[in-house]
């Protein structure tokens, strides 16, 4: 399935660099712009962070690896993020997780086909009405394993049209 | 004549099907050729009965709830859009007992309105707070703050006034406000729901901190787990520069203001006040020691006044109030109400705002209505991970700083997560500590290091190697991390 983010290339990622507001030329923001654009931060990118916001590399690596959000590998099509606090646990979030891990993928792999990702994330703010997950960005309550599997497919459809 | 409807776009509405339902009404009033306006609210907070559908009646706002997109056609059909009263009504939704033993102050207009409506939220008391701080003056709006006993709802409890005093006298040629709204507390979502539900009030909130401070640029700095409190945020942000209230010359005077909208990018740590700092200026979530105090020297090393959402959310109200209003609610130190989240396995979750004192029982049993399994209440996890897990025997603590703290535990941002019986202590145990090893920032060695070796330690605990002395290294392992880290 396509990506929904453009192809990385340095140009266009100087473009990204050179577009940001002078108070947004710090190491954090210009990485969230740069994987806000492209779907990841590219290896390639590091030197030019550095170079524009005159950091060293280390120091721009080093958020890089900081943030669990931040990747540097492009993303699935599809990402589901399941919430495995505690307000989640209290509902049944292990379970949901076993299940996912069965019949989906293991957390931090993508299904066969590639498509989706799932990953754990610790919060969403949904913690009265858990498990929680965020299916493409969109939120959902009460989740089992046959709400989260629809959810998946009407992404699917959406990314196809 | 027009039939207002409100259809929550909170996101906890949303998870459980508010836009199916907000466009299968659109679809069924087109349909039959009706004179209906949909509002998208923000939550009223009752998150078992959403998705809730309000209809404006002569009565006042009619609730129906759950309401799914199937359930629709049969309510307009019934008469809801009248207020008929139907299986699914729950009455004037004012009057509805869980809201009506609440004192919404800081959630006050939360769930009733457009949350990016701005003349809306003027005609309902909005900006009457930031008018009279512009009146009064820095001086004047400190003494307010500290006159009303306001403490910082993140967690410390520090006095809120003595902050914005403090920041206020340092001398500098710039100084800033940075809001903490990173709430990655499990059990809290009160962040989340008011910058979605009445964003324009936390705006206030910020321009009278600086105002007050004589800071000229704000930062808000929210998570990136909370998409739509973004962009709702962010639309209220730039509606708010369209009419006058930031920018230059704030409402006409002679303040000005700038705020930035900050998102985080999934570190646990950030949520701290100093890593908060570090992660504003680009760089990893570390925390800093103190000192020195961020109200003297802070963002970019200028004087910043730092404070939680909910503190700065409250403000506006205690400035048009007046503090005398705000500081008869509560108990002993702890003045005001807090804004309580009940989470976890829970039959009636959501938001209660209700004066400081108030028993954890109370809060679960008779808001919460005990688990949402219908088992046994185990423990109630209050304040986070790193708050305290308190036992069923415990219940009759009341939610006060120094009450809960005298047991071992904080109050912390007010999330309560309710766990049934069947829920396995020791694996919670062992998860808390995970955590920790995962969220670490790395600075101080008892907790990067610490945290890992806590791990192994309860594993073999909870496997039976050498339980007892091991159970001792468990808690000198604890007393060290929290006694040896910043």
């Amino acid at each position: 399935m396509a990506s929904r983010h453009p192809a990385w290339s340095a140009d266009a990622g100087q473009q990204v660099i050179d577009a940001l507001p002078v108070h947004d030329r710090l190491i954090l923001p210009v990485l969230q712009a740069l994987q806000h654009e492209f779907g990841y931060v590219d290896e390639q990118a590091i030197p030019m962070v550095a170079s524009a916001l005159n950091v060293s590399v280390a120091e721009t690596y080093g958020v890089l690896t900081f943030y669990h959000e931040l990747r540097t590998a492009p993303p699935a099509a599809i990402t589901v993020s399941l919430c495995t606090a505690e307000a989640c646990q209290a509902n049944g979030s292990r379970a949901l997780v076993a299940d996912v891990e069965r019949s989906l993928a293991p957390i931090g792999k993508r299904t066969a086909d590639g498509d989706v990702e799932v990953q754990e994330i610790f919060c969403l703010g949904n913690c009265a009405l858990g498990p929680a997950a965020l299916v493409d960005g969109r939120p959902l309550g009460r989740v089992d394993l046959a709400r989260l599997t629809d959810a998946i497919e009407s992404a699917r459809r959406e990314v196809r049209a | 004549m027009t039939t207002t409807v409100y259809v929550p776009g909170d996101s906890a509405a949303r998870s459980v099907g508010a836009d199916e339902v907000a466009a299968e009404l659109a679809r069924v009033v087109t349909e039959r050729g009706l004179d209906v306006r949909v509002v998208r609210n923000g939550s009223r907070g009752m998150l078992w009965l959403e998705p809730l559908l309000e209809v404006v009646t002569d009565r006042g706002r009619i609730g129906y709830g759950p309401v799914s997109a199937a359930d629709v056609e049969g309510l307009v059909d019934g008469g809801a859009l009248s207020g008929a009263d139907l299986p699914a009504s729950i009455g004037v939704v004012d009057e509805h007992e869980w809201l009506a033993r609440q004192q919404r102050v800081t959630f006050a207009r939360v769930g009733r309105i457009d949350p990016l409506d701005l003349p809306g939220h003027s005609g309902r008391g909005g900006l009457a707070g930031l008018r009279r701080a512009l009146e009064i003056g820095p001086e004047a709006i400190v003494q307010e703050v500290l006159d009303s006993g306001l403490r910082g709802r993140g967690g410390a409890g520090f006095p809120a006034g003595i902050k914005w005093r403090t920041v206020a006298q340092a001398q500098a040629d710039q100084k800033y406000v940075a809001c903490n709204a990173d709430e990655g507390d499990s059990g809290t979502f009160v962040d989340r729901m008011l910058m979605e539900g009445d964003p324009f009030t936390l705006i206030e909130g910020m321009l009278i901190a600086g105002v007050a401070t004589g800071a000229t640029h704000g930062f808000i700095y929210s998570r990136s787990e909370y998409p739509d409190a973004n962009r709702v945020l962010g639309a209220a942000i730039e509606a708010a520069y369209a009419a006058g209230m930031l920018g230059r010359d704030v409402l006409g005077s002679r303040h000005s203001f700038d705020l930035t909208l900050r998102v985080g990018a999934g570190a646990y740590i950030c949520g701290e006040e100093t890593a908060m700092l570090e992660s504003l200026e680009g760089r990893r979530g570390m925390v800093r020691p103190k000192p020195p105090i961020p109200a003297l020297e802070g963002l970019f090393g200028k004087p910043t006044l730092v404070n939680n959402l909910l503190t700065l959310a409250t403000v506006p109200g205690i400035l048009s109030q007046g503090s005398e209003a705000y500081v008869a609610l509560g108990s002993e130190r702890s003045r005001g109400t807090q804004v309580f989240q009940l989470a976890g396995n829970v039959a009636r979750g959501g938001i209660v705002e209700v004066p400081f004192g108030i028993s954890l029982r109370e809060l679960v049993e008779g808001f919460g209505g005990g688990t949402r399994t219908g088992r046994p209440v185990r423990a109630v996890q209050v304040g986070g991970p790193l708050g305290a897990y308190i036992p069923a025997s415990g219940l009759d603590v009341p939610l006060e700083y120094e009450a809960m703290a005298a047991v071992g535990g904080m109050v912390g941002h007010g999330g309560v997560v309710v766990f049934d019986d069947t829920v396995d202590m020791a694996e919670q145990a062992r998860f808390a500590m995970e955590f920790c090893a995962k969220e670490s920032c790395g600075k101080c060695t008892p907790c990067r290091v610490g945290a890992v070796r806590g791990v192994e330690v309860i594993d073999k605990i909870r496997t039976g190697v050498d339980r007892a002395d091991n159970l001792v290294l468990l808690e000198d392992l604890c007393d060290l991390m929290t006694d040896g880290s910043l």
